[in-house]
């Protein structure tokens, strides 16, 4: 397991290393300055020791070699700003470029996954992948490669600067430090359990708002707001008990390292001023030495930081990875068909389909549609109805068997040819955010106002769409937010009407418009069906009766097909269902 | 933000207790440069090794108490943040419960939600870290200043001229920065929006075959995504680099006045090396308050988030100390036989905030004791509208509505509803056991009354069916249940209530004919003397009532019964003929 999972990890920095590889220069570029930056700023408090050296009592001061030590040290400065900057630039550059490769694939890939795939993962889970999880991955990398080299080099630098000045006092130093460390993870430990307590309680009292605050209409119309309340502020104690002692176990951290911080700088200025009497070292030394003291722990610090980030920002990266990885759709062949003007002849043979192996849902599903012709499928909900038109639609591939159109293979036609010939209109209507023009244009961007304006009034959305602020211009938010339901099914309805092509699919399409609206908009469908093939999903069977065939489905077969007299006069399910709609 | 401070008013001794500490630390730190000068000037130059010890223990031990201090800071930080942040919540929570439906609908309940959530916890850590970092920082940035006054006047210049140049650099890069981040963060939405666009609308755009153009689409936002960030890391890498260059060179320049000052006897070298340091200190507190200063504008931008949810304040004034007490005197006389008008509607129209046309216009009807109205009409022509006035879930912009012959603005809120049960069209059930569920109608509701709702609400059966009962737990959102289940129960909840009106919001359209059909025949039969609104899209739903009122466009364009309407009114033919093509309808009947 453990194995495993460091397998898992070593190929997530693997592939890392490989988005990195397109900006290697970059990359050792910015190590060289991290490089750079460290040993001078390591370098800096010799020569101010150095300096101070020769500052030693009134009329001892040596203003010429000083100021050649302030010449350098000017030098010195300048030089690590420089390479500073340079590394900061750098790995900015390094990182958003990778950062935005991996979008861009991620994105690429979702146009390009296959529905199954989409349709049996949360979506807010492949957004948090794409956008959340980026951008922590994005944040980790710059951190590490800020902090993490600058880091180690730092500690490596220290401790041989340490060591060639005095190494009796750098072994001071170096005993002394993993103390903080120590100190540091002890606390985080005993802390985990008290966050632990916490997140659960915030957990507990995010869904008890989302709860409450979420149906808020349906509380007050029970007047339960003091009950609500009540229950709201027993978790509240709760919460705001466990935060504080989260929150003051871990902050005890800050205090207590920075005390075994200054335990090391008093052991350094100890035994540092015990050598200086014995001449060991000199003032100046010792002032260089009390600086690394300080910097010295800084960087385990901060790399104990660094390295969870990392790790953080690894998980997000084998998250985004494994999206990206994820199979695409089988890709259209290289000669395949582009389906153009398609007459509307589909036939469907033997056809096998399933979303779960396990779970046989279409099979032996024979069906033979001749141009022009109306079909209706109707049965009860999970029959399989959307099952047939996400095949028709190719969204999905048959298990076994052929869809044809025209006497081709869907299979042997390009996707998008195959789509574009067909006009849908599903149950779940769905806009972009953008304005009502932008969306009527969704499959014909070229057509003009007066085309657009017909099929909206086609569509009666014509009405609705003019008594908006700004008519056609109008910026419909995230999912048509502010329309109604059924004014979004007839915005739908209007995409469809505007590019006509030679099928249809209408899935429920007028669910959730008003039985006298629909009537109209009938009278419209028909219109536009004359002549196309189309395939019609309602529950209302008054909307169907005329359809040259009628299938009836359930559970994934067809168990009656003819057009409504013959089903009718067969008296089976469909006569069953019928006759439901209008027993009172 | 400053208004939310308040807050606080219950922790005013741990917010000035906490910093309080936090700065006695902080002078605790500045002394161990000047003990450091000591021991070089004293004990290194004098030899002196028992004084080199006492000034290490003098170290630890200032050490120690900066522990103690810092600690105790730490815990009265937290119970002030702490503290803060569990009343604040409690407000937001009881203001929200005030809110009417008006401004439910104009914030929106996810946008509430994420403020007591989110936006809290970024104001708690926001007062947190300013209680514990917010002196300090300020305090060791001005207290080595003064410590270098006290070693000597002129090299203690170079810090008054350092300290400004370096807040200048500083807190100018962040000025510039902190509304680019924000910009960043805009452009991140952007990103998450198309990404989430693309996903709810897959089958939209493959079957448009516009995957390329999204693609396209996405690679630009992206692009401008990066090219930003990229900007505003080129601005805010110059901190590192600048703040550096000004600290050493502030070095070089007190080694060199240090010198002088040494050649003349002023100072000794321990103080050269004691000014280094505190010089050193300077940097890393300015940066600490860098941070700081972001994490705290982060917290007062949620901060104002917050106070704009408080600021609103309920559109349905309840004269709460007259309207109470008069309620209380009348309402034991017209309870009960006040009078024998249910609901009454006198000219009324309703205009939602910010929506340029009336929902509702010129309404007026008057209903019996008992009766049961049936409301039809189609989508967005005002039913839904019509029957949230009488509860008073808003308030009609002209005309009045009556209910029990009282105008109900003169009603308490609570007297009103408790008058009333709804089903909403939604049916939201929540997390707990059925009966619990159903105890929202009535606190004190017995086993037995909540069966017979179960019956009446044609529940009885499923539930009957599981295991445990009326103990049976309902998962949040009601989940486990399905859809026609959920609103049987919610229609349920309402009856349990006993209500002298009751509202079914177009709620049986997830049960199939045959179980609406029963479910109105025992509503008919329950006693005599509650008045139903039944609103439907279906005519066979409504057909039965006393008096169907035909709304269309927000007026009423018919009233009268079933047989009366389908004579004389052209919208409820429409809608009858629409549901039941005229041999169909022959069938039905």
């Amino acid at each position: 397991m453990e194995n495993k999972q460091t397998g898992k990890k070593q190929q997530t920095v693997k592939k890392v290393l490989h988005y990195l590889g397109k900006y290697k220069l970059f990359a050792f570029f910015s190590l060289l300055c991290a490089a750079a930056t460290a040993i001078l700023t390591l370098y800096l408090p010799i020569l101010i020791g150095d300096c101070i050296d020769y500052i030693v009592e009134p009329g001892k001061v040596d203003f010429a070699t000083i100021f050649s030590y302030l010449k350098q040290m000017a030098l010195v400065i300048g030089a690590t700003a420089v390479a500073q900057w340079l590394m900061n630039t750098s790995n900015n550059k390094i990182t958003y470029s990778v950062v935005e490769d991996i979008r861009k694939k991620a994105f690429h890939n979702l146009e390009r996954l296959p529905l199954k795939y989409l349709d049996s993962h949360q979506s807010g889970d492949i957004i948090s992948r794409i956008v959340a999880d980026v951008d922590q991955f994005s944040d980790g990398l710059l951190m590490g490669f800020t902090q993490f080299f600058t880091g180690i080099m730092t500690i490596f630098g220290t401790l041989f600067f340490m060591i060639r000045i005095n190494g009796k006092i750098a072994l001071v130093v170096i005993c002394i430090t993993p103390l903080s460390l120590l100190v540091a993870s002890y606390i985080a430990k005993k802390t985990y359990t008290m966050f632990q307590l916490q997140s659960e309680a915030r957990g507990e009292m995010t869904s008890q708002i989302d709860e409450m605050i979420g149906n808020q209409k349906v509380v007050q119309a029970f007047s339960h707001e003091a009950e609500a309340e009540k229950e709201f502020y027993e978790i509240n104690e709760k919460l705001s008990r466990y935060s504080l002692r989260a929150i003051f176990f871990s902050s005890i951290t800050n205090p207590s390292t920075r005390f075994v911080n200054s335990v090391v700088y008093t052991g350094v200025g100890i035994t540092g001023a015990i050598s200086a009497m014995h001449g060991g070292i000199t003032v100046g030394q010792l002032s260089c030495f009390l600086s690394y003291a300080n910097q010295y722990t800084k960087p385990f610090n901060e790399i104990s930081g660094v390295v969870t980030e990392l790790q953080n920002a690894l998980t997000c990266a084998a998250r985004v990875f494994e999206f990206i990885e994820e199979e695409p759709q089988i890709p259209d062949e290289e000669d395949a068909l582009v389906l153009e003007d398609a007459k509307g002849k589909v036939e469907l043979s033997q056809v096998d389909f399933s979303y779960q192996p396990e779970k046989p849902l279409i099979e032996n599903l024979n069906l033979s549609v001749e141009p022009g012709q109306r079909i209706a499928i109707v049965g009860p909900t999970g029959c399989g109805k959307t099952t047939l038109i996400n095949l028709l639609m190719r969204f999905y591939d048959v298990d076994g068997g052929s869809i044809s159109v025209d006497g081709t293979d869907i299979r042997k036609m390009t996707r998008g040819s195959l789509r574009t010939q067909i006009g849908m209109v599903l149950q779940d209507t769905w806009l972009k955010n953008g304005t009502i023009r932008e969306n009527l244009l969704l499959g014909k961007e070229d057509a003009t106002d007066e085309e657009m304006f017909e099929a909206a009034k086609a569509a009666h959305a014509h009405s609705f769409i003019k008594r908006l602020p700004k008519g056609y211009d109008t910026v419909i938010g995230e999912d048509g937010g502010g329309l109604s339901q059924g004014q979004k099914q007839l915005l739908c309805i209007a995409r469809v009407m505007l590019c006509l092509p030679p099928m249809l699919i209408l899935d429920e399409a007028t669910s959730s418009i008003d039985t006298r609206t629909e009537v109209k908009i009938q009278e419209a469908f028909a219109r536009m069906m004359k002549g196309r093939t189309s395939f019609i999903v309602a529950h209302r069977l008054s909307t169907i009766q005329e359809a040259d065939q009628i299938l009836v489905m359930r559970d994934g077969k067809i168990i009656e097909q003819g057009n409504h007299q013959e089903l009718i006069q067969k008296q089976g399910f469909y006569y069953e269902l019928y006759h439901s709609q209008f027993a009172v | 933000m400053k208004k939310l401070l308040r807050y606080l008013k219950h922790y005013k001794k741990e917010s000035v207790l906490g910093p309080l500490f936090k700065m006695l630390e902080a002078s605790f730190e500045l002394f161990i440069p000047i003990v450091m000068a000591h021991i070089i000037d004293v004990g290194i130059a004098g030899k002196n090794l028992g004084y080199v010890g006492k000034m290490g223990v003098l170290m630890v031990a200032l050490g120690l108490i900066g522990l103690v201090c810092s600690i105790t800071a730490q815990y009265f930080a937290a119970r002030a943040a702490v503290g803060f942040s569990k009343e604040l919540r409690e407000e937001l929570f009881t203001h929200i419960q005030s809110l009417s439906y008006t401004e439910l609908d104009t914030v929106g309940t996810s946008t509430l939600i994420t403020r007591m959530t989110s936006d809290v916890n970024q104001v708690q850590n926001g007062v947190n870290l300013v209680l514990r970092l917010f002196l300090r920082s300020p305090f060791i940035v001005f207290g080595a200043m003064i410590m270098a006054f006290t070693i000597n006047g002129k090299a203690a210049m170079v810090f008054v001229v350092t300290i400004p140049l370096l807040s200048v650099v500083v807190f100018g890069i962040m000025l510039l920065s902190i509304p680019l981040y924000r910009k960043v963060q805009e452009k991140l939405d952007q990103v998450l929006q198309i990404t989430r666009e693309n996903l709810t609308g897959v089958r939209v755009i493959r079957a448009f075959h516009r995957e390329k153009k999204e693609e396209g689409l996405f690679r630009e936002t992206n692009d401008g995504l990066v090219h930003q960030q990229l900007f505003v890391g080129r601005i805010s890498a110059l901190m590192n680099p600048l703040t550096y260059v000004i600290i050493n060179g502030a070095i070089i320049v007190l080694i060199w006045t240090g010198a002088w000052q040494v050649e003349k006897g002023i100072i000794t070298q321990g103080q050269v090396v004691a000014l280094v340091n505190y010089m050193s200190q300077i940097l890393v507190e300015l940066v600490k308050l860098a941070n700081l200063i972001i994490s705290v504008t982060k917290a007062v931008a949620c901060g104002n988030r917050i106070q704009s949810v408080f600021e609103l304040s309920s559109s349905l004034p309840e004269q709460q100390t007259d309207a109470g007490k008069e309620t209380f005197i009348s309402s034991k006389p017209a309870e009960g036989q006040g009078s024998e008008t249910a609901v009454s509607f006198e000219q009324v129209s309703l205009t939602y905030q910010n929506a340029g046309e009336p929902s509702l216009s010129g309404i007026g009807f008057q209903v019996k004791k008992g009766e049961t109205i049936g409301i039809i009409g189609g989508t967005g022509s005002g039913k839904t509208s019509l029957v949230h006035l009488i509860p008073r879930f808003y308030d009609c912009t002209k005309g009045t509505v009556f209910v029990e012959g009282k105008n109900v603005k003169d009603y308490s809120l609570e007297e009103l509803r408790g008058k009333i049960g709804i089903v909403p069209q939604k049916a939201v059930l929540f997390k707990g056991t059925i009966k619990e569920n159903m105890q929202w109608g009535k606190k004190d509701a017995s086993e037995e009354e909540i069966w017979e709702a179960l019956r009446i609400a044609q529940a009885e059966e499923f539930v009957k069916q599981k295991e445990e009962g009326l103990d049976f737990m309902i998962l949040q959102g009601g989940r486990n249940l399905s859809g026609g289940q959920r609103q049987r129960l919610t229609i349920a909840r309402a009856i349990v209530k006993k209500p002298s009106i009751l509202i079914l919001d177009d709620s049986a359209s997830a049960l199939d004919y045959a179980t609406d059909a029963k479910l109105r025949k025992a509503i008919g039969n329950l006693c005599s003397n509650m008045t139903v609104f039944i609103v439907s899209q279906r005519t066979a739903s409504v057909w039965h009532a006393n008096q169907i009122l035909v709304l269309e466009d927000g007026r009423i364009a018919g009233t009268g019964t079933h047989e009366q309407l389908l004579k004389n009114c052209q919208v409820y033919q429409e809608i009858y003929y629409s549901q039941f093509p005229k041999e169909g309808a022959e069938d039905g009947k």
